[in-house]
């Protein structure tokens, strides 16, 4: 879908173009130079008198101002379009790539925010460390379980989206009640669900329990049950997402197709095996993906709710790592487990993508 | 007997249609019966906040479930965060709070939006419309590298930016939680802009350029204002994640900067009984978004839709 190249409206001259590289190149000069004495100014080299590094960051900000600028001056009208995808590359690299970069630094060091010794190198250490943690293999373990919780997200979505897709009244009514769970900040939902709908004595869960015949009901003591109970509440919240994206599939269905089997006779449970559920196999895979790939990040309703109790029963990876920071400061350890878990979840994700991508719709 | 086959052939036709009106008739129930359920399950646990958060101590014990007829509905809940009727007037120093970290969470969910919103179109449209080459990497290979920011969990970053926010001094502040946020919803907005730009016709821009408009003449002046709605779309899904994310704001900010999450999180431990001012709380929490997914709820299936229901 690219533009024609139009004719250039004159060649861009030499002058313009060695004033454009000397101004980037100043612009690296000065960028670099700001970073250097931050440097020996943190170092206790030399006494600069930087209070923060802000001044890197601004020099940083000037330097991707004149890199832009530079790129004009050099590349004319390809210049001009290079400064769309500029902004958002730069941010990236600044607000992703560099901190991941950096925390690469500090996953190799014993470093605790409430010692006094401060940061120091400690090579492997915090591998072998996590390689013997069992609660950080728990917390792994935990989430291969949530992860494969996806799929029955995944059936409960399918069969809702059916029923948003069969001929029913008021379609957009209840697609706008099923949807609702979704606006809900999962904090507000441990809180409303996971705290007060459950609260053993007198949540109208347990009294529907009790009403059912069971005396004591507990929902966090148990570990499967508290585990079922985190992930009901994480589905109760995504099964729409997965929802939206199925009925927008069903919707795109070609009618003929189920017409011709109702024709030929097929029974509802033939159509749905024998035509949609094949026909729909790349919307849900991509909805699968996607949903593991959000699942991957599940903390907020385990850190709120159970804190990954009884037992770190429910502990995801996150949370467990939320913990070591905000109850221990062990920012080394902690960016090492973090480091692993990127390194896992990146593999499995190319793996999934990989064995999946052919069967999937276009994702870039 | 001819003419017997007929007639017998004719009566279980007619025995065949009343069944088939049955078996109709009865998938209409069960059809009606689920979309029931669920729609209970959907709006029960926000039933049950909003009803919580007018009870009192007794209510709650008692498991009263429907206003007026199991109790009497009272604005305890509501006073303590001094949002009640008869306290709207006084001064509240709880009702302050709130409203400071409410304001924070819209201050913070607008402008990480926004910002996303606009480096976000900027580069859909790029990616939609030029062939880019920057070192081995192609438009496919930077469409992904954007996208697969995407698989980078919160927790990854949370500790180095923990650290980097404490050197730049931007630690508890509104702008260090805005870029954050900017980030983790940059890879979906690109997403969303990508495809709305591929449905607007490569021709409009050729005739824009041929008409002398430069190539930001013609993102401005011609193709953005065709984008709106997917801007809405991509705008609305933006503010939902942000207005809720929890785990950044609960590390990297304290006391100026403090969204409603983490408010509404800190509260749970210390009062685990005081139900009603909770309940009133996570109500004054969840609203907003509520309110928008209601009346925006088309802008947000389109964003979630994007990219997924062409074939």
């Amino acid at each position: 879908m690219a533009i024609a190249e139009l004719p250039a409206y004159g060649a861009i001259s030499r002058r313009r173009k060695e004033w454009g590289r000397a101004l980037i190149a100043a612009a690296t000069v000065l960028f670099l130079a700001t970073a250097l004495a931050q440097v020996l100014n943190s170092a206790r080299i030399v006494d600069l008198g930087f209070r923060d590094w802000r001044p890197t960051l601004f020099a940083y900000l000037a330097w991707a101002v004149v890199l832009g600028f530079g790129q004009v001056m050099i590349r004319g009208q390809a210049g001009l379009r290079a400064l769309f995808i500029l902004p958002a590359a730069l941010f990236t690299v600044a607000m992703a790539i560099f901190p991941t970069l950096f925390g690469l630094s500090i996953a190799f060091t014993d470093w605790n925010l409430s010692s006094a010794t401060g940061q120091k190198f400690n090579g492997l250490d915090n591998l072998f460390q996590l390689f013997r943690d069992p609660f950080y293999w728990n917390a792994m373990r935990n989430m291969v379980i949530y992860v494969l919780f996806v799929l029955v997200e995944y059936a409960i979505a399918f069969g809702l989206a059916l029923l948003l897709n069969a001929e029913i009244r008021a379609r957009k009514f209840w697609r706008v009640v099923f949807l609702i769970p979704l606006m809900l900040s999962p904090v507000a939902v441990s809180w409303m669900v996971g705290k007060s709908m459950l609260e053993y004595r007198f949540g109208p869960v347990a009294r529907f329990a009790r009403w059912l015949g069971i005396n004591n009901p507990s929902f966090f003591t148990d570990p499967w049950a508290a585990r079922l109970w985190i992930e009901a509440m994480d589905a109760w919240v995504s099964i729409p997402f997965v929802m939206i994206l199925l009925l927008a599939g069903l919707q795109a269905m070609p009618k003929e197709v189920m017409e011709a089997a109702t024709v030929d006779g097929a029974t509802p449970w033939q159509r749905f095996w024998q035509i949609t559920f094949p026909l729909m196999l790349p919307v849900s895979l991509t909805a699968i993906v996607l949903r593991i790939i959000f699942k991957l990040k599940l903390a907020d309703i385990i850190i709120t709710v159970t804190s990954g109790g009884p037992g770190g029963a429910t502990d995801s990876v996150s949370s467990f790592i939320y913990r070591e920071y905000r109850d221990r400061s062990n920012v080394g350890y902690g960016t090492m487990l973090a480091m692993f878990y990127l390194v896992v979840i990146v593999i499995f994700v190319t793996i999934l993508l990989n064995v999946l991508s052919r069967h999937m719709r276009r994702m870039t | 007997m001819a003419a017997e086959a007929t007639a017998s052939s004719l009566a279980s036709a007619d025995s065949g249609a009343s069944a088939r009106r049955t078996k109709w008739l009865l998938g209409r129930i069960g059809i009606y019966a689920a979309l029931v359920f669920w729609a209970f399950v959907s709006l029960f646990p926000v039933y049950w906040t909003i009803t919580t958060s007018m009870k009192v101590a007794r209510n709650v014990q008692q498991g009263a479930l429907i206003p007026f007829v199991d109790y009497q509905p009272n604005w305890l809940g509501w006073r303590s965060l001094g949002l009640s009727p008869d306290t709207i007037g006084n001064v509240s120093t709880v009702r302050e709070e709130f409203l400071n970290r409410f304001l924070n969470s819209v201050y913070t969910a607008f402008g990480a939006s926004a910002l996303a919103v606009l480096l976000g179109a900027l580069a859909a449209y790029g990616l939609s419309r030029y062939q880019y080459k920057f070192l081995w990497m192609r438009n496919q290979d930077l469409g992904f590298f954007f996208l697969s920011q995407l698989i980078l969990p919160p927790v990854v970053l949370a500790l180095p930016f923990l650290v980097l926010y404490r050197e730049l001094a931007l630690l508890d502040s509104t702008i260090g939680l805005i870029l954050l946020y900017t980030l983790t919803v940059l890879p979906i907005v690109i997403w969303i802009m990508k495809d709305q730009f591929d449905t607007i016709p490569v021709e409009l821009d050729e005739a824009a350029q041929v008409d002398g408009l430069g190539p930001w003449g013609t993102f401005f002046r011609i193709i953005l204002p065709m984008a709106l709605p997917g801007m809405v779309a991509a705008f609305i899904l933006s503010l939902i994640l942000c207005w809720n994310e929890y785990f950044f704001a609960a590390l990297l900010t304290s006391t100026n900067a403090k969204t409603l999450p983490v408010m509404v999180a800190s509260q749970t431990g210390s009062q685990g009984i005081n139900w009603w001012s909770m309940a009133a709380l996570s109500t004054a929490a969840i609203a907003p978004l509520v309110i928008v997914g209601v009346l925006l709820e088309r802008f947000i299936i389109r964003g979630l839709t994007a990219g997924s229901v062409k074939g």
